[in-house]
């Protein structure tokens, strides 16, 4: 889909900490480092599929670039008109004027949306919040934008407790796109949703792309659903991204093994589409480290099969082993991973 | 051929009946979707059959105070010349002839008791005085606004004392003084809970929201106020008033006064509330969404729990209330001659008074009976302020 290699969104470097505090004073005697030095580019029309376990730093990633959070450190660069605009060095002003060009979708549709205001009042509350239109136009595209994400006008006037999970996430949806960004975090956009729902919201938000040029940050723990919307896919571990590839370099060429362990996890529904191997299940030990707490040198090395005495001193860089592929593992070269 | 018929007929309606109730039922659950917080809670209020009883006896009690001088059949500075302490006037129903008539009263008269020398009011039974509703007197202003030349009741005769609750030291009608004291002693609880409810819900709110300094210096602004005990701090501030200040002026010291601590409570449950909310996804929505951070706190996160701000304040009310009356029992709120059900019970503050003169303490039944009422709204509301838990 990436017709254009045009960047619209560049980040580099992110890191996104909090401190912990402890006693009566509230001493600072660490920080959780959620988001840990990550760059990432996205390009116009392109969805980029952020994938990684609970915990990993995913979501935190998506509201630190949107500036829901104000990042420790690092550069967010946004493409707009032929400006580059750096994000987290602008005032209030010129946030707004981001704002209205990127939006985010939420992750549970029962707790994103304002009971207290109708339907109506949810979808046009960022026309209002940057005074775009008058009542009655910000009606008019509240009109036009529910009836795209396949619901009815008179549902306007609803109230959000009258709509089911895959209802509301429309209205979600709805809400994100009222005020036309051009690039949207879609953080789990999916989660909450039974399966046959999830499918149909992913198609959704598919042709909406289609249609309007949309770029998308798709955060998710599925890689199902990120193989199925993503054009290129990074893979999350601890704070900072593993292995960052166009998807079916990914999918069949993994070159780190947490991205092996994450598509073994995915279940098949025929053995064909394993090939003639028999499938192994990569079952991880223990659970990821405490992102306050982190080992020396790999991130992985705690619960990787692979781990060598390298691994367990030196961190490995990012670095490219293809154009289209990125990974931060020593052994990269030597591994012989199993894709899908 | 009726036997027949009769069970097919019977069907039908019954038939006939289902559709209608399931009709019904669409109707309403269509009128749901369509149905804003407020209509929620109002619905889950409405079940609550003690919460409602006591708004209507609330409301009733309000009418009745601030159109005293409609519902009250003297002023409340009417003296009767020789009825100091006189006792509840008594209401007949049956004539000397032993026949039902209207409720009735007699002419009473003060005799002095030749053994224990006290006075005794004696009923004087020749002429019947028929209590009247809507009995005509000299033209008035009703909240000083409409001319009205009527009493809700009252007799024909204005210079017989209908004396419900008896009469006071001074020879004054207790019932009616009781009326024009709650217009006092009602509201004062309202203009006390409007500076708590702003002053609270906007220190909280900042306190909670942005949190860090501003939040530490106000929590313990919060703290220094509450650990001064209530009494000795309201009658401080309540005695440095100065003494000539008029009625309105006391009224609005004293409001202020009880606002002073009843703000700190409120502010820790809007702060505690705010903590907890704005790191939900319609928090974070609104803030993507390029909602400033007023709009967030005022249009956002406020109301999603306006209902408990509103729990919290019918709760708190009581509180004022009592507080202004225990301050004008003391001498220190509202003065004579304005009246307020504190000032109503100083009247009442000698074991004499309560031994040879109950009725002095009546006005103290209709303070229990108003904060007990507020519980039970209080109680409704917190019920029904949550109209989204029990979906």
């Amino acid at each position: 889909m990436s017709e254009s290699e045009q960047p619209i969104l560049e980040v580099r470097d992110l890191r996104q900490f909090f401190p912990i505090q402890e006693g009566l004073l509230r001493r600072v005697v660490g920080y959780v480092k959620a988001v840990n030095g990550v760059s990432l580019t996205i390009n116009q029309g392109e969805t980029l599929g952020l994938v990684g376990e609970s915990g990993c730093g995913k979501s935190t990633l998506g509201r630190a670039i949107l500036r829901l959070y104000e990042p420790t450190g690092g550069e967010v660069i946004f493409h707009h008109q032929d400006r580059q605009l750096s994000v987290l060095d602008l005032d209030r002003h010129g946030m707004r004027q981001v704002r209205a060009n990127m939006q985010m979708i939420f992750q549970d549709p029962f707790a994103s949306l304002n009971e207290r205001m109708t339907v109506l009042d949810n979808v046009i509350e960022p026309l209002v919040c940057n005074g775009i239109g008058s009542r009655p136009e910000r009606e008019a595209t509240a009109e036009n934008l529910l009836a795209q994400v396949g619901l009815r006008k008179e549902h306007l006037r609803r109230y959000p407790h009258s709509f089911s999970g895959g209802q509301r996430q429309r209205i979600g949806i709805a809400r994100a796109l009222s005020i036309e960004p051009k690039f949207v975090v879609a953080d789990e956009p999916v989660f909450a949703l039974d399966v046959s729902v999830q499918a149909q919201i992913l198609n959704l938000m598919k042709e909406l792309q289609a249609q309007l040029g949309l770029s998308y940050l798709f955060i998710s723990h599925d890689m199902a659903v990120i193989r199925y919307v993503a054009d290129r896919i990074a893979v999350m571990y601890v704070g900072k991204l593993v292995e960052y590839a166009e998807r079916d370099e990914l999918l069949r060429h993994p070159a780190h093994p947490y991205t092996e362990a994450l598509h073994s996890a995915v279940p098949r529904l025929s053995q064909k589409d394993s090939g003639n191997r028999r499938r192994n299940r990569i079952l991880l030990k223990a659970s990821p480290p405490d992102p306050g707490n982190l080992p020396p040198g790999c991130v992985f090395q705690t619960r990787c099969h692979y781990a060598e005495e390298q691994c367990r001193q030196e961190e490995p860089p990012l670095r490219e082993i293809s154009t289209i592929h990125s990974v931060a593992c020593h052994l990269a070269e030597e591994l012989n991973l199993s894709g899908i | 051929m009726s036997t027949a018929s009769k069970p097919t007929f019977l069907t039908a309606l019954s038939e006939h009946y289902i559709r209608w109730k399931r009709e019904r039922s669409q109707r309403l659950q269509e009128r749901l979707y369509y149905a804003s917080q407020r209509e929620l809670v109002w619905h889950a209020f409405k079940k609550h059959r003690l919460a409602l009883v006591a708004l209507i006896i609330l409301t009733v009690l309000y009418t009745v105070s601030i159109g005293a001088d409609f519902f009250a059949p003297f002023s409340p500075l009417n003296r009767f010349q020789n009825f100091n302490d006189a006792p509840p006037t008594r209401i007949h129903l049956i004539t000397r002839e032993g026949k039902l008539s209207w409720p009735f009263v007699y002419q009473t008269v003060r005799v002095r008791n030749t053994e224990t020398f006290k006075y005794e009011y004696r009923e004087n039974t020749t002429h019947r005085h028929i209590i009247r509703l809507l009995v005509k007197t000299e033209p008035y202003k009703l909240l000083k606004v409409i001319p009205i030349q009527h009493k809700f009741f009252g007799l024909s005769d204005r210079h017989v004392p209908l004396l419900l609750f008896g009469s006071d030291r001074l020879g004054r009608d207790v019932f009616s003084r009781i009326l024009f004291a709650g217009r006092i002693s009602l509201f004062i609880g309202f203009g006390g809970v409007m500076v708590t409810f702003i002053l609270g819900s906007i220190l909280g709110g900042i306190s909670g929201y942005y949190g860090g300094l501003v939040d530490e210096i106000i929590q313990r602004i919060i703290e220094v106020l509450i650990s001064v005990p209530n009494i000795p701090i309201w009658i401080a501030l309540s005695a440095a008033l100065p003494r000539d200040w008029g009625t309105i002026k006391i009224y609005f010291a004293i409001t202020l006064i009880l606002a002073v601590r009843g703000w700190t409570g409120l502010a820790r449950v809007v702060r505690g509330r705010i903590i907890s909310l704005r790191e939900e996804e319609f928090a974070l929505a609104a803030k993507a969404a390029g909602a400033g951070d007023w709009r967030i706190i005022f249009t956002h996160l406020l109301p999603a729990f306006i209902s408990y701000l509103i729990v919290h304040i019918t709760l708190a009310i009581p509180g004022m209330i009592l507080g202004e009356t225990a301050l004008s029992f003391l001498g220190l709120g509202i003065k004579p001659p304005a009246v307020s059900w504190g000032t109503l019970l100083q009247d009442a503050q000698d074991i004499t008074v309560l031994a040879n003169y109950p009725w002095l303490l009546i006005p103290s039944l209709f303070v229990v009976l108003t904060i007990l009422m507020f519980n039970f709204v209080g109680d409704g509301l917190r019920d029904a302020a949550d109209p989204y838990a029990s979906r």
